[in-house]
């Protein structure tokens, strides 16, 4: 294990030895951290390497099994997130905790264990936020906001409470490029007043960028404590993942795009819930061969538009949607897949799978219409075997790691989870594939594998649309990039055209007629 | 010293066979308790409630009369509560396929050939479908939480049950007791073994009832849609599923069988239609159903043990000398036990003493 000690200030936490068990599984082995005042340090792993689990063990949510963890150079047990408040840790969660139909103050009040008055607790909020540059309304209502600005709540909530160190899991996995900016200067600002940051993140040029020390996890073990800056984003990654993760190769798009599969001529929709985005007039033809990538932040109409192309939400015209060239907005998602189309949605617990059900079960889930013949026997009776084949097939060649021969989903990591989601539909050679967000949390090995697999089935003449919000990865594996932006789709810009800065800014909602701030869904 | 609570990673296949048989023994537990409070016998009061009643061939014929109601009942609600469709209403539907199914041979009592069996036993199960069919639709249509409508439904059946066989259906020559004319022959479901005890053909429906819906929900993709769409909505309408048409498919099949069963017991154990038709089979399937693990195989099993803490209560009554509401406190407590011993299935618990664990390690 290589070793350096932090460059500056006095040990503000020191953890030695935790571990923490579930079952079988060593989630935490044995890890050791320093975090010094005054620094930002970046917790790196994959999915499932424990970062969770450690970080839930310094907030008090997971009891650790084993160790010792010292605040201030104190032998400390932090029993509850309470206690972890009292000595001065604060949280900002990756998926945020706040009540949609109460306004920002409100939210903050409800964290606040005292009752001061709201009124004050407004005043408050509002003069720290605008001290750490991030300007807040606390009597706007949570519904309206962007993600970027209801990160600000949770964060503002956080300082509130003066922690000497606050805990950030994944907060730029949400925002725009200038938004990231903008914490990254509030970020600095804490750093200069001598608080601590512990940074969780897989975006390595951020941790380079922003960190003055990082802690890599593989397999719940510390595997190196290294200064971000002296390494390399390639070398942090094979810290993570233990070996060298190549980048997707993208053969050029054929000269002659084939014909049209997918069509999608002036969708709109009335928003179904008060905080849904409507979708406003979208435009879009995908061709035999192309990867289109759909870029936006999160919660500007994206789960709209997956819904409404996957016919989980029916349109009032059949033509508004075509697939191979078939007027489909009034039919179903069967009926849709039965034409060769596939999708996979965002969520992966509780749409794309059904957690409590076996990995066998939910190959059943997107395929009892297209494989009815191989997996249906007569009165619907399930084929077993003939799904079970199936399965291990997919399991093997997509590289599924799990801990029982047919596990229930929710056993999976979200990683693996994933990559058995997209080689389900891989699997039935589809020729129109649409996937939202399709490396989500995945650690960079599966995600390398899964954005392969979408390039080379769209080089074997599908159609692929993708719609994610991490730019690295539409720049990597799409032919032509478009944004959506409340409920609007952009003119897809192709690859050789486009740059971050552009896509940013259409992101923004830069474009005449955006309003500059979008809602987020519920 | 506190008990702790954590999640299983996957469900314990090993609780979830043992789960019911702790109950039953944790309800044995506090029911010899409540007997010893009581100030009998717990032994005595434990054997005269569960064993005495299965000594005599006559006594299990009784058993089998009682079991079957329950376990038709039961089944269709298994079929409900895995597609999270909380069908609490089965008591109206029993009664609602009882009244319907009662039809002919109260009004039509001149109608004698072997045909009016069958009818009954048709009409019986539509009555019941189209009574639970109401709240399926309020569900769908006006998104009406169909705990309370299916539950409020049962008192207008059983009002409306009422006052047919206290005023346009009585029986004339009934001595202004409430209640129609007995059956004639042709509407008498009959014994299966006349000679050996009162066993009627409703207990072979809820045999065939309960294999033929475990066949359903274990092999066959309606199975897989029921579970689907009971588990995770949104992961049913991605595969496609309709989750309103689970809705109305769920609510009808239970309904149906709730239905069959009223008509039976109707038929087969009273042989006229009167305003003590139920002694809350409905109510008590739902205990049946979650003691059976809402498998219709172990349902079978669940509706005997129910069915026994009837006769049961009736022995005891006289042998022993406590109140019939005794039935009620054990049917109520084995509900308690079962749906708290399902909390083993997911979760493992701990006891962890109030000292930190760490001090191993400051050791």
């Amino acid at each position: 294990m290589e070793t350096t000690h932090g460059p500056s200030g006095a040990g503000l936490l020191e953890v030695r030895g935790l571990t923490k068990i579930f079952g079988t599984l060593k989630a935490c082995d044995n890890i050791d951290l320093d975090i010094a005042a005054g620094e930002i340090h970046a917790l790196l792993g994959e999915n499932g390497a424990g970062k969770s689990t450690l970080v839930k063990m310094l907030f008090g949510s997971l009891e650790p099994y084993s160790g010792t963890i010292s605040w201030k150079g104190q032998a400390v047990r932090i029993a509850s997130p309470g206690a972890a408040r009292r000595l001065g840790i604060g949280m900002v969660f990756q998926h945020f905790s706040l009540f949609d139909s109460l306004t920002a103050a409100e939210n903050i009040a409800l964290s606040l264990a005292d009752d001061t008055p709201i009124l004050e607790i407004a005043e408050k909020a509002r003069s720290l936020s605008k001290t750490y540059g991030l300007p807040l309304d606390p009597f706007s209502l949570v519904g309206d906001l962007s993600v970027g600005e209801r990160q600000r709540i949770e964060i503002t909530r956080c300082l509130l409470q003066e922690p000497q160190l606050i805990i950030l899991d994944e907060p730029t996995s949400v925002l725009t490029p200038q938004e990231a900016d903008k914490l990254f200067e509030t970020l600095e600002r804490l750093r200069a007043e001598g608080k601590s940051i512990l940074y969780i993140s897989h975006r390595l040029e951020e941790v380079k960028r922003m960190c003055d020390r990082a802690t890599v996890l593989r397999h719940g073990k510390v595997v190196a404590h290294c200064d971000p800056r002296q390494e390399t984003a390639a070398s942090l990654a094979r810290m993570m993942v233990g070996n060298d993760v190549a980048g997707a190769t993208r053969p050029a798009a054929p000269a002659a795009l084939g014909e049209e599969l997918l069509g999608i001529c002036g969708l709109s929709r009335k928003p179904a819930t008060p905080f849904s985005i409507p979708l406003n007039n979208i435009w879009l033809s995908l061709r035999a061969g192309e990867v289109l990538g759909i870029a936006g932040v999160a919660g500007n109409g994206q789960g709209e538009f997956f819904e409404a192309v996957s016919g989980e939400v029916l349109q009032d015209s059949a033509d508004v949607i075509r697939i191979r060239g078939k007027g489909v907005g009034k039919t179903g998602i069967s009926g849709r897949r039965l034409l060769g189309a596939a999708f996979v949605p965002e969520e992966r617990l509780g749409h794309g799978a059904a957690p409590r059900m076996r990995l066998s079960e939910n190959l059943l889930l997107s395929r009892h219409a297209t494989d009815r013949k191989v997996f249906l026997g007569t009165a619907g009776v399930i084929a077993k075997a003939a799904i079970g084949a199936a399965t291990q097939r997919i399991i093997e060649v997509m590289d599924v790691r799990k801990s029982a021969p047919d596990p229930e989903a929710a056993a999976l990591s979200g990683g693996n989870l994933q990559k058995f989601i997209i080689g389900r539909e891989l699997d039935r050679q589809p020729s129109v594939l649409v996937v939202n967000q399709p490396t989500w949390g995945v650690d960079a090995g599966a995600a390398a594998r899964i954005r392969q697999a979408l390039i080379e089935l769209a080089r074997a003449g599908a159609a692929v649309l993708v719609i994610s919000q991490d730019l690295d990865e539409l720049f990597e594996i799409s032919d032509a990039i478009a944004v959506m932006h409340s409920g609007a789709l952009s003119k897809p810009m192709p690859i050789a055209e486009a740059t971050l800065e552009k896509i940013g800014l259409l992101m923004g909602g830069a474009e005449p007629g955006h309003a500059h701030h979008s809602r987020e869904v519920a | 010293m506190r008990i702790e609570l954590s999640k299983r990673p996957q469900h314990s296949t090993l609780f979830s066979v043992l789960s019911p048989f702790i109950a039953l023994a944790l309800t044995l537990v506090a029911g010899a308790i409540m007997f010893s409070l009581l100030g009998k016998n717990p032994g005595e009061a434990l054997y005269f409630y569960f064993i005495d009643p299965l000594r005599e061939v006559w006594s299990l014929h009784e058993l089998a009369v009682k079991a079957a109601p329950l376990i038709l009942i039961a089944v269709g609600l298994s079929i409900c509560y895995l597609s999270n469709n909380w069908n609490i209403g089965a008591e109206g539907q029993f009664i609602a396929g009882a009244v319907l199914g009662s039809f002919i041979p109260v009004v039509f009592p001149g109608f004698q050939n072997w045909t009016v069996l069958p009818l009954m036993l048709i009409m019986g199960m539509a009555g019941g479908a189209a009574y639970a069919a109401v709240p399926a639709y309020l569900k769908v249509r006006f998104n009406t939480n169909e705990i309370l409508t299916s539950l409020m439904l049962v008192y207008v059946a059983q009002l409306f049950n009422d006052w047919l066989v206290r005023g346009i259906w009585r029986n004339p020559e009934g001595m202004s007791f409430p209640g129609t004319a007995p059956f004639h022959e042709y509407a008498v479901l009959p014994a299966i073994w006349p000679d050996a005890g009162r066993a009627h053909w409703g207990i072979v429906f809820a045999l065939v009832a309960a294999v033929v819906a475990w066949f359903m929900l274990s092999k066959t993709l309606r199975g897989f849609e029921v579970k689907v769409l009971g588990q995770s909505p949104r992961a049913g309408r991605f595969a496609g599923f309709s989750s309103s048409r689970m809705v109305f498919f769920a609510f009808i099949v239970s309904g149906a069988l709730a239905g069959l069963a009223g008509i039976c017991e109707v038929s087969g154990a009273v042989g006229h239609l009167n305003e003590k038709l139920s002694i809350g089979y409905g109510f008590t399937a739902i205990i049946v159903a979650f003691l059976g693990r809402l498998n219709p195989l172990g349902i079978v099993a669940a509706g005997i043990i129910l069915a026994l803490t009837y006769l049961g209560g009736e022995a005891a009554q006289i042998s022993i000398g406590v109140s019939d509401k005794v039935v009620r406190a054990f049917q109520g407590m084995l509900l308690f036990f079962v749906l708290a011993c399902d909390t083993l299935i997911h979760y493992r618990i701990r006891l962890v003493s109030a000292l930190p664990r760490s001090k191993t390690a400051e050791a």
